[in-house]
């Protein structure tokens, strides 16, 4: 294993993140942060929302955006540089392994999806204001849970990028990420589809629904939610078969 | 030490079209959306065996589909054979590929340079993952910058540079680790006149260093003016290795005429056999003929003479000096440009 090879790449990602920064701010926060906005400040605040859906939408808002940034930040650079231009080359004839290039875009990807965990957490409460009640009581399983979170939103986007040709990404995002993040209980909690029994069930295979659920457990845990063992699993699950499925798909598309 | 390039009975066969810069232009594809048929198995190199020895420049000449950039891609790592072995120095490519990667540099047929960094960054990055030490690359890269001369454009993204400036970079980009073998598929392919003189000016200092070039090339100019050994390959194998001399020598005569007529007669083809200096000929397409000989216009009396005595009007002729494209005429019966 050549570390230095492996961190050179990191630091390469590194860069081309800082040169890109206020445009993937942009794109990773204004939609969750108006959404927030409209739902947990508008609609609470005119009485249409009770006040507690204030603390019960932040831990959804944070599943969305490291999921988001996390996919985003490893899917679409992947799709860019495996098109014609090749540009992926050039770390592809470095001297390492080629599936350590997809370890470390999921390690950087990973990265970025913390930050923007931990960026959106303090301003989405700036914005809801007053009102939201949060505890880290076990510190340890949230850090755990955030890493869960962010290695799931990584390795989709590898496996979602090596699957992919530029001329679909508009339906990636229609059709594999909308639906995704409508029915990952973002914006409600899993126990609000009771009455749905069937596609309570059905989301059960939304990797996001454990996302959302498991901050909610850690973060605002006075609220009904999955079993926090249920949840760490099924996220150790998608990570694992995510990177599976990515490294065998970027194999395939690395080598012809 | 100087390192050599082997390849043993390359076999490869594309399931789906091959990848661009690797593919033939005539090959016919099985739709994508076609449903349940068969995907059309493309073979590329077909038992291709190679030696180039250290430190030398050596050229693998062929039309487009030839197999070239296949045999790169394979001895790059960057294409899995589906048979045979492929060895840089002592190192087999496909089992040892980082350390097959640390001798080698690449210069792709196409330019993929990294979007995101400006040029500079690019060669700064490149040695990075090579593990050269901090000042090293720095030094390095603006070393390379001047002598490609590209320090004043160092600093801007690359999106905007034109082909000419991309492939300077990508040749400087190889070069920033100091490998041993440097590969490069169709180096001069797009490149003004001037730009490619100093392209062979920097391929020709590079081998000085005690280095092995291999290059791919349909460019007899360039294959006859800067290798040393040549090989010369067609559908996916080789079929004559040498140097560009020994190679012009083994064709019948060194001139080729390529002749057509309004109709053409086996007793006119074996006429022709009998003039002096013509050494042999081949009935071609229809209603032509090539004939291989030691003189090439003085000859064309004679023939029109013949062809009008045998009621087959000479309506065309096309004369070839002595090239390596004759060479390949000669083995395949076709134009290196057909």
């Amino acid at each position: 294993m050549n570390w230095k090879t492996f961190f050179a790449m990191l630091a390469r990602d590194a860069h081309v993140a800082r040169r890109n920064a206020i445009q993937l701010l942009m794109q990773t926060f204004l939609q969750p942060l108006l959404f927030v906005f409209i739902f947990g400040k508008v609609m609470v605040g005119s009485g249409y929302m009770p006040q507690a859906y204030k603390s019960l939408l932040l831990p959804g808002i944070i599943a969305i955006s490291m999921v988001f940034t996390g996919v985003w930040a490893v899917a679409m650079p992947l799709i860019a540089e495996f098109q014609w231009t090749r540009e992926i080359e050039d770390r592809l004839l470095a001297p390492i392994d080629v599936q350590w290039l997809a370890v470390e875009k999921v390690i950087a990807g990973m990265l970025q999806a913390l930050v923007a965990g931990l960026v959106v957490l303090p301003l989405a409460w700036l914005v809801l204001g007053r009102g939201v009640q949060i505890s880290i009581g076990t510190p340890w399983t949230f850090a755990l849970m955030i890493l869960l979170v962010a290695g799931f939103s990584a390795c989709g986007g590898l496996a979602l990028g090596c699957s992919i040709d530029q001329q679909h990404i508009g339906l990636m995002f229609s059709m594999v990420m909308t639906p995704m993040i409508f029915f990952g209980c973002t914006y409600y909690p899993w126990s609000a589809l009771k009455p749905f029994p069937i596609l309570q069930k059905i989301v059960l295979i939304n990797p996001l629904v454990y996302a959302s659920e498991g901050l909610r457990a850690t973060l605002v845990p006075q609220f009904q939610h999955l079993s926090l063992t249920a949840v760490l699993i099924a996220l150790l699950f998608f990570d694992v078969l995510l990177l599976v499925v990515g490294l065998r798909r970027f194999e395939k598309k690395a080598v012809s | 030490m100087a390192v050599g390039v082997r390849t043993q009975d390359l076999r490869k066969v594309y399931n789906s079209a091959p990848p661009l810069g690797a593919a033939g232009g005539f090959i016919a594809r099985a739709d994508a959306k076609g449903g349940k048929q068969p995907k059309t198995q493309i073979p590329a190199l077909d038992g291709l065996s190679l030696e180039v020895h250290p430190g030398e420049i050596f050229g693998l000449l062929g039309p487009n589909g030839a197999g070239k950039s296949t045999t790169v891609g394979v001895l790059t790592t960057r294409v899995r054979p589906t048979s045979g072995q492929a060895w840089i120095g002592e190192h087999d490519v496909w089992k040892e590929q980082a350390r097959v990667k640390l001798l080698i540099g690449v210069v792709p047929q196409r330019p993929n340079l990294d979007f995101s960094l400006t040029a500079r960054e690019i060669l700064v990055f490149h040695a990075a993952y090579f593990g050269i030490a901090s000042k090293l690359r720095n030094e390095r890269a603006d070393a390379l910058l001047e002598k490609f001369k590209l320090t004043e454009r160092a600093h801007q993204m690359v999106r905007g540079f034109s082909g000419g400036m991309m492939q300077r970079l990508s040749i400087a980009r190889a070069m920033m680790h100091d490998p041993q073998v440097l590969f490069l598929d169709e180096p001069s392919a797009g490149l003004d006149p001037q730009t490619r003189i100093l392209l062979w000016e920097i391929i020709r200092e590079y081998h000085q260093a005690g280095k092995t070039v291999l290059l791919t090339t349909h460019n007899m100019e360039e294959a006859d003016a800067l290798c040393e050994r040549l090989a010369i390959i067609d559908h996916g194998h080789v079929i004559a290795v040498g140097t560009p001399g020994q190679l012009k020598a083994s064709i019948p005569g060194g001139f080729v005429l390529r002749l057509r007529f309004g109709n053409q007669t086996a007793e006119l083809l074996e006429r022709l056999k009998l003039l002096a200096g013509v050494r042999e000929v081949r009935a071609s397409d229809g209603a032509g003929a090539d004939v291989y000989a030691d003189r090439g216009g003085s000859l064309i009396p004679e023939i029109a003479n013949l062809a009008s005595a045998a009621g087959a009007e000479l309506s065309d002729v096309h004369i070839l000096e002595p090239s390596l494209e004759n060479l390949f005429l000669h083995h395949t019966g076709r134009s290196l440009r057909d």
